[in-house]
């Protein structure tokens, strides 16, 4: 038996992983409870031996941070502490229900109560909610309450949001979603936004302007605030996208920008899992003239008493269910409280440093279109000495090597873009030696070009044929064999 | 004066009569690498310059299709539905839409092949 196969196609009619006690109830005819759904399940008919051997092996050709390097640009793969999963399990905190009284759960508001504290306190807003599932509905509730503050001052014609170029990629979606119209701007030679572009797509239907800062090429916005004036003059307002927020924590904050509304993406800025779809938290800031939009509940403190709010006429209305996603917030603020302000602020340093220190030694073999100071990461564009090679095989022969690839083709404005961020929780070793493959790959890539465009030759799977899975969706077992017949 | 323009989205338009049939060009496609999916407008659509009138997605990314003129969507190329791949084979062959335009203007904006060259020289 491979289990390397698909489970069902381990399955043996007659084999099962589970025992029963003896029936000692009368039996019963189906098809006396009405017309079944269906006739059978086309379940797999496994052992339990071979089911956990089949998923503990397919589980070890999966790549994850607690396995290697994954200088993923733009995704901030950094190192997810052990101590955030040891207190997401404290009883205390993992067994209780939405549903209970508020006097039995005071320590867990209390828990979420000061994780607003915290998150307002790294991100100079008002007041925040924890409610978004991740950050992707962060934004969505971020400009339905951009959105909600012009509908009631009448301003029904400010229907624009304007977004630059170099913008977090979820962005152009979130816009669109919330029912605003898109205009992109692009950048100026270092990346920054266009100030002459921007003001010459300001008029009066703006709604506002989404900015991540640092952007999508790991540079720090140097007008920022000539940015936030123009838009609030204009009657617009100005949201930040929280994204790259692991790179200025404890240094400089949106707040103080002049920045009206904001997400923070806590799977990147405080180390929770990479959910992989799975529960994410996206908590929402905003200034305090925007606080009546929330979403209901807000967690409050009167007296020595933690309550949840509801009464806010205004409210977008609620965007997800109960209070968030708990345990992921319970993580957020574990990581929080073990770093504290001095060792937020130093995560941010050294993921700042990581960065310059890759930048700064493989800009000498690889293009680096835009060559300044970078924040917590940075762009490369091809290999200087092997310009035909493409960044597809580069990062395709990286996987022999060890290390998961960096994002690849994206931001969209570089081509033969290779996004690398190393985050904050890496070695100067484990840097060290990701420098010396690169160099070796850019080493073939001159001598062997054959050997990357072949690449990778040690991985489970090799060269994914692209075009033939973007066509032929097989998404399903009754696909495959339908593929195969 | 030739009836071929180009724009600095790397589309290109060619003019005959009243209609304008809009592609992407070569230098597009090499850049998009395969190309699997093209999403075509609704016929009939009144469209505004700088308007998305397409989505052409590739294994690398999804760019829209902005168009440089206005009018109305009166063809579209219905056979990139099952062969997206003809864009890689021959972009210049191959349109994806044609407007009936509704301001011949619009095309004073637009590069000509030589100059478009030149505009990929200094781009690329």
């Amino acid at each position: 038996m491979s289990y390397d196969r698909l489970i069902f196609e381990n399955s043996v009619p007659g084999k099962f992983a589970y025992s029963l006690p003896k029936l000692d109830v009368p039996e019963i005819d189906p098809s006396s409870l009405g017309t079944p759904i269906r006739e059978e399940l086309d379940l797999p008919e496994v052992s339990e031996g071979d089911l956990i051997r089949h998923y503990v092996n397919i589980s070890t050709k999966n790549f994850s941070i607690d396995k290697g390097f994954y200088p993923l640009g733009s995704c901030t793969m950094k190192y997810n502490p052990k101590i955030n999963e040891n207190v997401a399990r404290i009883p205390g905190l993992s067994k209780i229900h939405p549903y209970q009284p508020q006097s039995t759960v005071q320590g867990s508001l209390a828990l979420l109560y000061e994780l607003q504290e915290y998150l307002a306190e790294v991100s100079g807003m008002d007041t925040m909610t924890l409610q978004p599932a991740a950050g992707a509905q962060g934004e969505l509730a971020g400009l339905m309450i951009i959105k909600k503050y012009h509908e009631l001052r009448g301003d029904h014609h400010r229907t624009k949001i304007i977004l630059p170029d170099s913008a977090h990629g979820t962005n152009p979606a979130t816009t669109a979603m919330a029912g605003f119209e898109l205009v992109e701007i692009p950048s100026d030679e270092d990346g920054s936004v266009d100030i002459e572009e921007l003001k010459a797509v300001i008029d009066g239907n703006l709604a506002g302007l989404m900015l991540t800062n640092p952007n999508t090429l790991g540079l720090f916005e140097g007008h920022i605030e000539e940015v936030t004036q123009i838009i609030h003059d204009a009657g617009g307002l100005i949201y930040y996208d929280g994204a790259n927020m692991n790179a200025i924590m404890g240094r400089a904050r949106p707040g103080d920008m002049g920045f009206d509304v904001m997400h923070f993406n806590v799977h990147k800025t405080f180390s929770t899992p990479h959910g992989g779809g799975g529960p994410g938290a996206g908590p929402v800031g905003v200034k305090a003239f925007l606080r009546e939009f929330l979403p209901v509940p807000l967690i409050e403190k009167e007296g020595e008493n933690y309550v949840l709010n509801y009464d806010l006429p205004n409210s977008i209305g609620k965007v997800k269910a109960f209070y968030g996603n708990y345990g992921i917030l319970v993580r957020t603020f574990s990581y929080i409280s073990t770093m504290g302000g001095p060792g937020l602020r130093e995560a941010s340093e050294m993921a700042v440093l990581n960065a310059n220190y890759l930048m700064e030694r493989l800009k000498k073999t690889y293009r680096l279109p835009i060559d300044k100071l970078c924040k917590h990461e940075f762009v490369l564009s091809g290999i200087q000495a092997a310009p035909n090679v493409s960044t597809l095989d580069i990062a395709k022969r990286l996987m022999d090597f060890g290390f998961h690839p960096p994002t690849v083709y994206f931001p969209l404005i570089i081509p033969e873009a290779m996004m690398i961020e190393p985050t904050e929780t890496e070695s100067r070793d484990t840097l060290d030696r990701f420098m010396d493959a690169l160099e070796a790959i850019a080493k073939e890539a001159v001598e062997n070009p054959e050997l990357l465009h072949n690449a990778p030759y040690t991985t489970p799977v090799r060269r994914i044929d692209e075009v033939y899975a973007a066509k032929a969706l097989i998404l399903t077992y009754k696909d495959m064999l339908n593929e195969k017949n | 004066m030739s009836n071929l323009f180009f724009t600095e989205e790397h589309e290109w338009v060619r003019v005959e009569g009243n209609k304008a049939y809009i592609g992407i060009s070569n230098y597009a496609q090499s850049q998009l690498g395969d190309i699997v999916y093209v999403e075509l407008p609704e016929m009939d659509d009144e469209v505004s310059v700088g308007d998305s009138v397409g989505v052409v997605e590739s294994v690398k990314s999804a760019s829209d299709l902005f168009t440089p003129v206005s009018g109305t969507i009166v063809e579209i190329n219905e056979d990139l539905e099952d062969s997206p791949e003809l864009l890689n084979e021959d972009a210049m062959a191959n349109w994806i839409v044609a407007i009936e335009l509704s301001e011949k203007e619009d095309l004073t904006s637009l590069m000509d092949e030589e100059d478009y060259k030149q505009f990929l020289g200094e781009d690329a």
